[in-house]
């Protein structure tokens, strides 16, 4: 049985433990037909025209775990920010984990989809915001229909968080091979402030496929900073759907790391629904082996006076490939828009190949927009520099890798991200990197 | 003083008709229309083609029947009805002319419109001329000094005739058969197109021009042209087009294959002007053109663009560099206005080492229009110290109209050096400011900018042909530009 058919008939085996009287289930059964029809996409569309899917969908995945597991905060402290103070949302194997979280209800609302989806409370909220910005594509579709857990959180008018939330997938490889379905969503409403980090973590050998969709709503003038640390173990594999609608004058921002994992698939999707808005999206890659990251960003704007910044970098050795597929889109009304877009690339073997595909769709004339893509080697004369002045040739590799890299973390707003990202960096590229940031 | 303002320009450009809109009424003995094997094979049959060319026209009408109209292309329109087209047609009066007395008055006349009457060209330029006109050779000039130095210069159905060894050897090496469903349809029906061959180590003398014209309504034009540069060989290769006002749609499904051999060098350079279509977007040409160059070792592939006409253009110029330290050049200015659509760019393949590719690429769109730039840049593993640099910059006049840029870029090789940068502005008033400040006034400055902005293509071309250039872009665009 393949993997498509499975998840067909394990939703109904997951429909018996929902509660079908919700709303959520009319949306569940649509999403599953839709995925239905669809099925998994291949290399013959034109958005996965770079990444095959083959190797990461033969796994025989469970879709529901059997046994609840648990960890040890001290094994996995190394995989959280843990030197700051933070809220936390941690699952295991797609179940929350309460002795490792710590949520909140005092004024914000830091805690979880499944109370979201069931509680009364939320159901205004749930009603106006869920699957609202969600394409229909097939791997948003499927999360729709299995979707019961995963992050919400939602921070009323004028609130500045005063900690990072921190949201964290643990897979202990219990089973042999898993698949898990996050759904987070977020809200900010008017004039406030979050900061979020996201992160996928494997702890074992065993293949995890995780298929995220994330909804984020930027409301009027709200600041929105999210991380994500992407820097897991060689047999997991990521599907990432993010999708983020700006009111006017919000400001988002989504970083993206990917340092690791099988198969990584960012669809990172900014709809700009408003006057002003300013939204970044960043991203450093760094792989090697057999990895495969792939960067899918569309930025859509739709009001005029609008800005959005796109910096892309990566570095890629062995046989690894990346890809980058960035779309943005003016519309016809989105005057005095000023899109701007970069994709640098390193290739450090001849195995290693780069494809990259950045796309401009404007319809409007008063604009300014830019995309620039390079794809080259580390500078001779700067590494010649460096040796001559003793630097080893490996220390001055890591160090021309990390200039490259610097224009990215440059606009990370929590110092200890910053760090850690230096600190992931430096043992990617096996040295110490003798000063701090 | 009335200022001339971007409105101005805007509203000219929306009711600009097309000036070159004529039809000259030649006898012409055209096929029924349709499409089958007895077709096919008659066509074949009507240019005395050998019978290893029927096969090939045959197998290529096999492949076409199993493929599919392409898709992926950013235009719309209405597919054309392959059926309802008439494959070939041809002026009657075609005894070969010795001198340009004995060339049909009427015919003369059509050139003398597009002021590009032969006797001028020949005076002004010194340039050689195939002029195809409906799909099969009528006059055909400085043979005798081509003949020389050893340069073939023909039409294609005469080449098969007369080399078939040449054309055997070197046709569908490029664009093959099934290459795609243009292509195909071409290879089995193509009714002529310009050949042309450079001896080794021969630096052609002359400009080398073919003027092709649509001129019978409801009949697609299938040109094939076959260019070959011999080791250590020069050629630059003109190619122009202009087309009369008609309502029905027309296709044009050409094929250009260019093989520039060990050192030689191929320049090629186009200015398409065909029907536009009228402002409410009825009528003009569907381009669908196929065309691709092959370098060898230290061969250099130009190809220079303008394209102002065709309601649809879909054409795609590419080059394979195969050869080690071979050389990939294309600069293109597309202009769409009202309804126009463009969907264009190039291919450049690298596969040889130390091989080099420049893309400049120049969209200006007006109007109602939709203007797509579509490249691939793709580095093959053994191409070691590859380079590419492209840059495509799109013009956008009024709200009503689309810029896209599509560029596909895939790197195997560490060493690669590619470098990509694409912009969309519009003109500034700023840049507006400036000028007026310094007495040029507002007409002569978007003038001045436009001109600036295509500059670079403009260049390119040969100094015969920009004239050419400037008064095809004046007609979809400028109004204005001095």
């Amino acid at each position: 049985m393949d993997l498509k058919e499975k998840l067909i008939s394990s939703f109904m085996a997951f429909e018996n433990l929902m509660d079908v009287d919700l709303p959520v289930h009319d949306i569940r059964s649509q999403a599953i037909k839709v995925f239905e029809t669809n099925g998994f996409p291949t290399k013959r569309d034109e958005a996965w025209k770079y990444t095959s899917l083959n190797n990461v969908l033969k796994h025989d995945y469970s879709v529901f775990p059997k046994h609840e597991n648990a960890i040890e905060y001290n094994d996995v402290k190394k995989y959280f920010i843990h030197d700051i103070d933070t809220y936390k949302i941690v699952f295991i194997d797609g179940k929350y984990s309460s002795h490792l979280s710590q949520t909140t209800h005092d004024g914000i609302d830091v805690c979880l989809m499944s109370s979201a989806l069931n509680k009364p409370k939320y159901s205004v909220l749930i009603e106006n915001y869920f699957n609202k910005i969600a394409s229909k594509d097939s791997f948003t579709s499927l999360n729709t229909a299995f979707s019961c857990e995963g992050a919400y959180i939602h921070i009323p008018k004028n609130k500045l968080v005063a900690k990072p939330i921190q949201i964290v997938h643990f897979s202990t490889g219990s089973e042999a091979a898993l698949m898990l379905q996050p759904r987070n969503l977020i809200v900010v409403d008017e004039n406030s402030h979050v900061q979020i980090i996201e992160r996928h973590q494997s702890l074992t050998d065993n293949p995890v496929l995780t298929n995220s969709v994330t909804e984020i709503y930027a409301n009027k003038r709200s600041i929105v900073d999210y991380y994500k640390i992407q820097n897991d173990n060689e047999n997991a594999s990521l599907i990432d759907n993010t999708f983020i609608n700006q009111k006017q004058e919000s400001v988002a921002s989504v970083h993206t790391f990917s340092f690791g994992g099988k198969l990584t698939r960012n669809n990172l999707n900014f709809y700009q629904n408003g006057e002003r808005i300013d939204s970044t999206l960043k991203g450093v890659t760094i792989i090697g082996n057999k990895q495969h990251v792939d960067h899918n960003t569309l930025v859509h704007h739709i009001e005029p006076n609008c800005e959005s910044h796109q910096d892309y970098k990566g570095i890629f050795g062995d046989t690894a490939t990346g890809v980058f597929n960035g779309k943005v889109v003016v519309n016809k009304e989105a005057q005095k828009t000023n899109a701007f877009q970069a994709n640098n690339n390193i290739l450090l073997s001849d195995k290693a190949s780069i494809n990259t595909k950045p796309q401009l769709e404007i319809f409007a004339d008063d604009v300014k927009c830019s995309h620039g893509c390079t794809i080259g080697q580390l500078d001779e004369s700067a590494m010649f520099y460096m040796r001559s002045r003793g630097i080893p040739e490996k220390e001055a590799k890591a160090l021309l890798m990390y200039a490259f890299s610097n224009n990215v973390l440059n606009s990370v707003k929590i110092p200890e991200i910053k760090q850690r990202i230096t600190k992931i960096i430096a043992t990617k590229l096996g040295v110490n990197i003798g000063f701090d940031l | 003083m009335n200022k001339y303002t971007e409105d101005d320009l805007r509203e000219e450009l929306k009711t600009k008709e097309y000036e070159y809109g004529f039809y000259t009424d030649i006898e012409s003995d055209t096929f029924p229309i349709g499409l089958n094997e007895d077709i096919v094979k008659a066509i074949s049959l009507k240019k005395e083609e050998p019978q290893w060319m029927t096969d090939w026209r045959l197998e290529s009408f096999r492949a076409w029947k199993e493929m599919i109209e392409p898709e992926w292309a950013n235009v719309q329109y209405v597919k054309p009805d392959f059926q309802a087209i008439s494959y070939y047609s041809a002026p009657n009066s075609k005894p070969k002319y010795d001198s340009l007395d004995e060339v049909d008055p009427e015919l003369l006349e059509t050139f003398k419109k597009l002021g590009i009457s032969l006797d001028e060209q020949k005076k002004l330029a010194g340039v050689a001329m195939d002029v195809v006109i409906d799909s099969v050779s009528v006059a055909t000039t400085f043979k005798k000094t081509l003949n020389e130095k050893g340069i073939i210069f023909c039409s294609i159905s005469e080449a098969i005739r007369e080399y078939p060894e040449l054309v055997k050897k070197y046709i569908g090496t490029v664009v093959p058969q099934k290459d795609n469903f243009y292509a195909a349809l071409n290879s089995a029906v193509f009714s002529d197109g310009s050949f042309c061959y450079i001896p080794k180590g021969v630096r052609c003398p002359m400009e080398l021009s073919t003027y092709f014209r649509i001129n019978q309504a409801g009949t697609g034009q299938f040109e094939r042209t076959l260019v070959i540069a011999d080791e250590g060989s020069y050629v630059s290769y003109l190619e122009g087009c202009t087309a009369p006002s008609r309502d029905e749609n027309q296709l044009h499904a050409a094929v250009v294959e260019l093989i520039a051999l060990d050192d030689a060098e191929i320049k090629y350079s186009t200015v398409q002007n065909w029907y536009p279509g009228n402002s409410e977007g009825k009528g003009g040409v569907y381009n669908f053109v196929t065309k691709r160059g092959l370098c060898e070792k230290n061969a250099k592939i130009s190809w220079t663009q303008v394209e102002t006409g065709s309601a649809i253009t879909w054409k795609y110029p590419s080059c394979i560099l195969k050869g080690d330290n071979s050389v990939g050049e294309f600069y293109s200015i597309a202009v769409t206005n009202n309804y126009q659509q463009a969907d264009t760019g190039t291919k450049m393949i690298h596969l040889g080492k130390n091989t080099k590719s420049t893309i400049i690429s120049k969209g200006i769109s007006a109007g109602k229009s939709q203007n797509s730039y579509r490249g691939l840049v793709q580095i093959s593993s053994r191409a070691d110290n590859a380079r590419n640099f492209s840059q495509c910059d799109s013009l956008l006049m009024g709200n009503e109209c689309g810029a896209h840029t599509f560029p596909y870029i895939e790197a195997k090789n560490k060493t690669a050096k590619i470098e990509h940068e694409a912009t969309t502005s519009k003109i500034g008033e700023d840049q507006i400011f400036y000028c007026n400040q310094r007495g040029i006034d507002t007409e002569k400055a978007i003038a001045l900018i436009v001109n600036g902005f295509s500059k670079e293509v403009l260049n390119k071309l040969p100094m015969e042909f920009a004239v050419e250039a400037q008064k095809l872009l004046e007609i979809s665009l400028e109004g204005s530009v001095g």
